[in-house]
């Protein structure tokens, strides 16, 4: 009725989220503390790399709806640009994370600045080719840099000066989940921002967007750059971890794996990244008992799942949430 | 000039593997608005099918029907198992998923794929099968100073006659004509009287034994098969029906023809290791400036 009521609404909402933040980001900080096992502190690594790699992913299909499959691409180029200037100039690699991701925002706009006008499928295509001549070309060892087949190895650990050197699975565990909270802190935010908004509404519908004014191709460069620097981000702490690069690790298999993540969790809904980067990373390795049938049980499960769950695990609940807003405004709060 | 004309005939006949699977891509493409991205693992799958038949089961497939009627046979069996496997994937995976949409129903292809290439790794071994030479004819023609491999004649001759029976079929035929309607507009389709489960039908069984029987014969052309080879054959496969337009029946035919010729001249002209990164370049450059392929048609935005 009035904008006391609303306000106890929302308050009363994001109180209990609050509570969910606050649990689930404790469970993260104290893990490595329970868990003492060296291999589920590296499983968890991955898993934050994959949340990580998947959220980028998420700015560009989940927000915007624009089908990439070519996503590894741009942490392939994360990974490479920490792995040449590492290995041939010594620049430390922390100094070389905002690097990387640079890099690769620079590369998404010039790949993607004459392919955005593309729609739907026709997009999706471009970005296989798109990865898949990253990938081939970083095989042929351009100018003698990628080390071609082999990779590039010997990328130093991560650190300050000689201060504080990230060396081992627990300093490698927060550095990568300490990374994933900033960026889903800067994506909540950016999910409330009127560059958010305009996002999901052109996902709805693109001629509505453009009809009510939105520079839909800035904004879908926009979302490409912004998603292309965090795969670069993610390329580049992989990068430091495994302390080699390969091209093998960027097939377009991966790339299919991210948009998975994506739709197991819920477009455009960061909790569900969360859900699809543990179903993506951690699936694998509960099943490794069953060897070679893990692979098998992991198709099995993602037919059952967009069987049962079509929408992802963890839809976003925005919809909701902007009916009720809509419902308090018109003076129903009671419902 | 002999080295061009080798590599064109070379090029033609990669380019009909390619031809062959874009087919299926492009049949379910045009009905169903569904990347089928199991295709190319059911390729692999028929390459496997005809691999035991053919070296496994030599003494009996040979003895009983010859080199050639061995070879004839893989490819119908191939043919036959594929096909089912086709539609067995349509109506478990697909079929439940189509009205949630579109992006569930590729989720579901990428797990399908997933779990017939871990199939194949179970069941055949995850190292590579080759297909031995006693099986395969291996004459060498001499035609002009040209030397040409009988097999590569053979495969041209039959991958132009299936194209040649589909493009009668979906062009010149009522049922033809039914399948061209639904990829315009399957709802109206329907209002006009289509039996729309005929059609899908028809394109699950299809497209897949079109892809089992080119599994077959790029397992004898190049002897080596691997349980992945279905990720690179669908990709380009898949470029091609883009090359051609999707959903475009005869662009299909010809985007694998061009394709594999690119591939060829590319390998020769300009370098053997960058000849991908030349084909994917070629679709980025066709797709920027004619994105509706090669044969297709200019769709108006629906408002």
């Amino acid at each position: 009725m009035n904008k006391k009521d609303s306000y106890n609404n929302n308050y009363n909402t994001n109180w209990k989220n609050r509570w969910f933040i606050v649990i689930v980001t404790l469970a993260f900080l104290f893990f490595p503390f329970i868990v003492k096992s060296n291999y589920i502190i590296d499983v968890a690594f991955f898993f934050g790399v994959y949340t990580l790699l998947g959220l980028s992913l998420n700015v560009v299909l989940g927000e915007v709806g624009l089908f990439d499959l070519g996503h590894m691409g741009f942490a392939a180029i994360g990974a490479y640009t920490t792995a040449i200037l590492n290995t041939s100039f010594g620049i430390p690699v922390l100094l070389l994370l905002p690097v990387s991701a640079i890099a690769a925002a620079i590369f998404a706009y010039l790949v993607c600045s004459p392919i955005i006008h593309l729609r739907g499928d026709y997009l999706c295509i471009v970005t296989i080719g798109m990865g898949e001549i990253i990938r081939l070309t970083l095989i042929n060892n351009p100018f003698g840099i990628t080390g071609g087949p082999n990779g590039i190895f010997g990328i130093c650990f991560p650190s300050v000066g000689n201060l504080f050197v990230i060396d081992s699975c627990i300093k490698y565990y927060y550095y990568i989940w300490i990374v994933v909270g900033l960026s889903v802190i800067a994506l909540i935010n950016l999910q409330n921002s009127r560059i958010g908004r305009a996002w999901n509404c052109i996902r709805e519908d693109v001629i509505a967007a453009e009809a009510t004014g939105i520079d839909v191709r800035h904004y879908k460069l926009l979302a490409f750059i912004l998603g292309a620097a965090l795969a670069g981000v993610g390329g580049s702490v992989y990068a430091t971890k495994l302390m080699v690069v390969s091209p093998e690790s960027f097939i377009f298999m991966e790339s299919c794996l991210l948009f998975c993540i994506v739709l197991i969790g819920g477009m455009g809904s960061i909790p569900g990244i969360f859900i699809g980067a543990a179903a993506i990373s951690l699936f694998p390795e509960i099943f490794r008992p069953f060897a070679q049938y893990r692979m098998l049980i992991f198709g099995v499960a993602m037919v059952l799942m967009m069987m049962f769950r079509p929408g992802g695990v963890w839809p976003r609940q925005r919809g909701k949430l902007q009916t009720e807003s809509m419902l308090i405004k018109a003076g129903k709060s009671e419902i | 000039m002999k080295l061009i004309i080798e590599q064109l005939l070379n090029g033609l006949t990669i380019g009909s593997f390619y031809a062959l699977i874009a087919l299926g891509y492009s049949m379910v493409y045009g009905v169903m608005k569904l990347i089928n991205f199991a295709h190319g693992d059911l390729f692999t799958l028929g390459s496997f099918v005809g691999y035991t038949l053919l070296v496994m089961g030599t003494a009996y497939v040979t003895s009983i029907f010859g080199i050639w009627g061995g070879m004839i046979a893989a490819m119908l069996v191939a043919a036959i198992i594929i096909g089912s496997m086709g539609l067995i994937v349509e109506r478990l995976a697909y079929r439940p998923i189509y009205p949630a949409g579109r992006l569930p129903a590729v989720v579901s292809a990428l797990g399908v794929s997933i779990i017939i290439q871990n199939s194949i790794m179970v069941i055949w071994g995850a190292r590579p099968q080759a297909y031995t030479s006693d099986v395969i004819p291996n004459y060498m023609l001499n035609i002009a100073g040209l030397r040409i491999n009988i097999l590569q004649i053979i495969i041209l001759l039959l991958s132009f006659l299936f194209m040649g029976i589909l493009y009668y079929i979906i062009q010149k035929t009522t049922f033809g004509a039914a399948i061209r309607a639904c990829a315009l507009d399957r709802e109206t389709a329907a209002l006009m009287g289509i039996n729309i489960n005929l059609i899908i039908f028809f394109i699950f069984a299809l497209g897949p034994a079109l892809g089992g029987t080119a599994g077959v014969m790029v397992g004898m052309y190049y002897r080596k098969i691997t349980f992945i080879m279905g990720w690179n054959y669908g990709l380009k496969a898949f470029t091609a029906t883009i090359l051609g337009g999707i959903g475009n029946i005869p662009g299909a035919m010809l985007g694998g023809l061009i394709l594999g010729m690119l591939e060829m001249l590319g390998s020769v002209y300009i370098s053997t290791a960058y000849k991908d990164v030349f084909v994917f370049l070629i679709l980025i450059l066709v797709l920027i400036f004619r994105p509706t392929g090669i044969l297709g048609e200019k769709v108006a935005e629906k408002v």
